[in-house]
């Protein structure tokens, strides 16, 4: 997993709370992120994200609860709490009208003891020195995107926070998006992600916490939580039809109906005729063999994690049922 | 303070790469030439009609003489004319020409004649935005999430923009001098302008009378100028913080400073008008001895009244900058 990470508890949240004219939308969150490791909060669009982040860098005053950031009291000491703390709420913004590097020396001038070296090696790290004294208003967004990071970065904070990062970003981008952000937490950053994307998480995050209309559903690292909820095992085989017996033939493996899983359609993009199960994993090599044996050549075996929606259901159930 | 400073430089960095001061220079450099080619034709009219400026103004003072005779003129006019009058003989009693064809004289009216909307107009065009400006472009959320306390940054604009205030009065009075000079002569700071009239009623208690300088006049101009310009830019800070968007904070400020002008010529009966801040801009016209727009109004009047709006409008705009939610 990560070589840096640590015990020391950089971010605490408390039973945080906000009410906005009346309504609870956050109901009481409540998680620790260490030192060193890639935290993502997981929750569909509306589940109280944003709100969430836009608490813990003093942006909106909780209604109750506690955030620490290193030690400091966000509410007591923001002054303290946010100098070790680089974020990126929702869009990076940056003023059009000055350029790459002026932004930065602007917000360099918010904070101690940063000169021109330390922005000249922030702007080597998201790669952005060809266009750095260009005005942003002629930036792309991923470009934009980088230079909302370069901010971030700029008081070597030791908690990163990125609000819904690989929005916008093309598949490219996300790849080195993916590595950049590992290569920080090897470093000993801690980072705080946002995401409705499952796969995301997934791909990116050591410990995860799942929040669902302003609460927290379940905190874990992600095999814990992902990999335990259940993954769907997808089969391809040159001959549908024999394929489709054999796996009925097998007591342990339940089919799954063309529309009963939950598994983002997109996945299937380019694949004919799959076989959607859900059966123990260490039991794959086994029917791949015996299919063979039968005759019936297997294109593919794929392991797809169930969408978020899934997870969910499968969390309130399993919450029922407990 | 050391804190402070790099704060400011930020503020005044951006309001002057958002080319807001080009902007007005741009505006004056446009304007003035104008106003100094029609100051130039009646200069031109005068000097074919009178050969003497002191005939030009016996004939003043006697087609106001023959106003106030007049019945269909109303009341309230007759007062203003019957006080100008009584200032024009003044000034002819003492042989001093106050409609003198030089920069000085003409940068003196030039800058009386903007107080209540031209310079508003320029203060809003730097202060409107400086709050709402950040909150449209999101770029308010990296402001706050850095580790300087919210009023620091509140601070550092309101520093920068009384900076930009200041520099745009005295921008104004430099290139009304420079340019309206190239065509009147560059003369006429040691000419004479009485100041310190008393109003009472209808008539003028002259007893306070006495001359100045016009260079001391203009300066004093220029102050008074510089209090009701920071009143508007404290209003329209205030306003900057409460509303969100940069057209609906122009428009609003507008609005109230346009409503001022409007109720200083109509509001004699209206009373309690004279505590809106707008009917108190024109602070000049209490040195050059206008009537005030309400009868028992003198500038100690006026200067409070701005100086509560001012007081108020800051601490509306602290208590509100430093403790709201920014959602968006």
């Amino acid at each position: 997993m990560n070589k840096a990470m640590n015990d020391e508890i950089v971010l605490s949240v408390n039973d945080l709370k906000k009410q906005i004219g009346g309504k609870p939308i956050i109901k009481g969150v409540t998680f620790d992120v260490r030192g060193g490791e890639i935290f993502g909060f997981l929750g569909p669009n509306g589940a109280g994200k944003t709100t969430t982040i836009r608490m813990l860098v003093d942006l909106i005053k909780p209604s109750s609860g506690e955030i620490t950031i290193c030690g400091e009291d966000i509410g007591r000491n923001p002054e303290a709490a946010l100098r070790h703390v680089g974020c990126i709420v929702e869009n990076p913004e940056a003023y059009p009208f000055l350029t790459g590097w002026e932004n930065l020396e602007h917000f360099a001038r918010m904070q101690r003891n940063i000169d021109d070296t330390r922005i000249r090696e922030v702007v080597q790290i998201v790669g952005l020195d060809a266009r750095i004294h260009d005005k942003v208003r002629t930036y792309s967004l991923g470009m934009r995107q980088r230079l909302g990071i370069a901010q971030a970065l700029l008081g070597r904070p030791k908690l990163l926070i990125l609000d819904e990062p690989t929005n916008g970003l093309d598949p490219k981008g996300i790849k080195e998006l993916r590595v950049f952000v590992r290569m920080l937490a090897d470093q000993g950053m801690s980072l705080f992600i946002s995401s409705h994307l499952l796969s995301e998480i997934q791909l990116m995050c050591d410990r995860v916490a799942i929040i669902s209309k302003g609460e927290v559903l379940a905190v874990g690292t992600v095999d814990e939580l992902i990999l335990g909820a259940g993954q769907y095992v997808v089969w391809q085989f040159e001959q549908p039809g024999a394929g489709r017996r054999l796996l009925e033939g097998e007591l342990d493996v339940q089919l799954i109906g063309e529309h009963e899983h939950r598994i983002d359609e997109s996945l299937f993009a380019g694949m004919q005729d799959v076989q959607v199960t859900t059966m123990n994993q260490e039991r794959i090599p086994s029917l791949v063999e015996k299919a063979v044996r039968a005759g019936i050549g297997v294109v593919a075996v794929h392991r797809i994690a169930p969408t978020l929606e899934e997870l969910f259901l499968r969390m309130t159930e399993g919450e029922s049922i407990g | 303070m050391d804190r402070l400073l790099p704060l400011i430089q930020n503020e005044a960095l951006k309001i002057w790469k958002k080319k807001r001061f080009l902007v007005i220079l741009i505006v004056l450099l446009i304007l003035i030439p104008i106003f100094t080619y029609a100051q130039m034709k009646i200069a031109e009219t005068n000097k074919s009609h009178f050969k003497d400026w002191r005939n030009q103004l016996v004939q003043q003072i006697n087609e106001y003489q023959n106003m106030l005779s007049s019945d269909r003129i109303p009341d309230e006019w007759k007062r203003s004319r019957r006080i100008a009058v009584q200032q024009l003989q003044y000034y002819l009693d003492h042989d001093v020409n106050p409609n003198s064809p030089d920069g000085v004289t003409f940068t003196r009216s030039f800058m009386s004649n903007a107080v209540t909307l031209f310079f508003p107009l320029l203060v809003l065009a730097i202060a409107s935005d400086l709050v709402s400006g950040e909150r449209t472009a999101g770029t308010i959320k990296m402001l706050l999430t850095r580790p300087v306390r919210r009023w620091k940054i509140l601070f550092s604009k309101l520093v920068a923009l009384t900076m930009y205030v200041s520099l745009t009065v005295v921008a104004s009075a430099v290139l009304c001098y420079l340019i309206s000079g190239a065509v009147f002569g560059y003369d006429g700071w040691a000419m004479p302008v009485f100041t310190g009239f008393v109003i009472q009623g209808s008539s003028i208690e002259s007893s306070f009378v006495h001359a100045v300088p016009q260079w001391l006049y203009l300066l004093m101009e220029a102050g008074l100028i510089w209090v009701s310009s920071m009143s508007v830019a404290l209003l329209a800070l205030m306003v900057s913080v409460l509303v969100r968007s940069t057209a609906a904070s122009i428009v609003t400020m507008m609005a109230a400073v346009i409503s001022g002008t409007i109720l200083s010529s109509m509001s004699s009966s209206w009373q309690s008008a004279k505590f809106i801040f707008s009917v108190n801009l024109q602070l000049t016209d209490y040195l050059a001895g206008s009537p005030p727009p309400i009868t028992g109004m003198t500038l100690g009047f006026s200067l409070l009244v701005l100086a509560f709006w001012a007081a108020a409008s800051l601490t509306v705009s602290f208590s509100v900058f430093t403790k709201q939610d920014i959602m968006n």
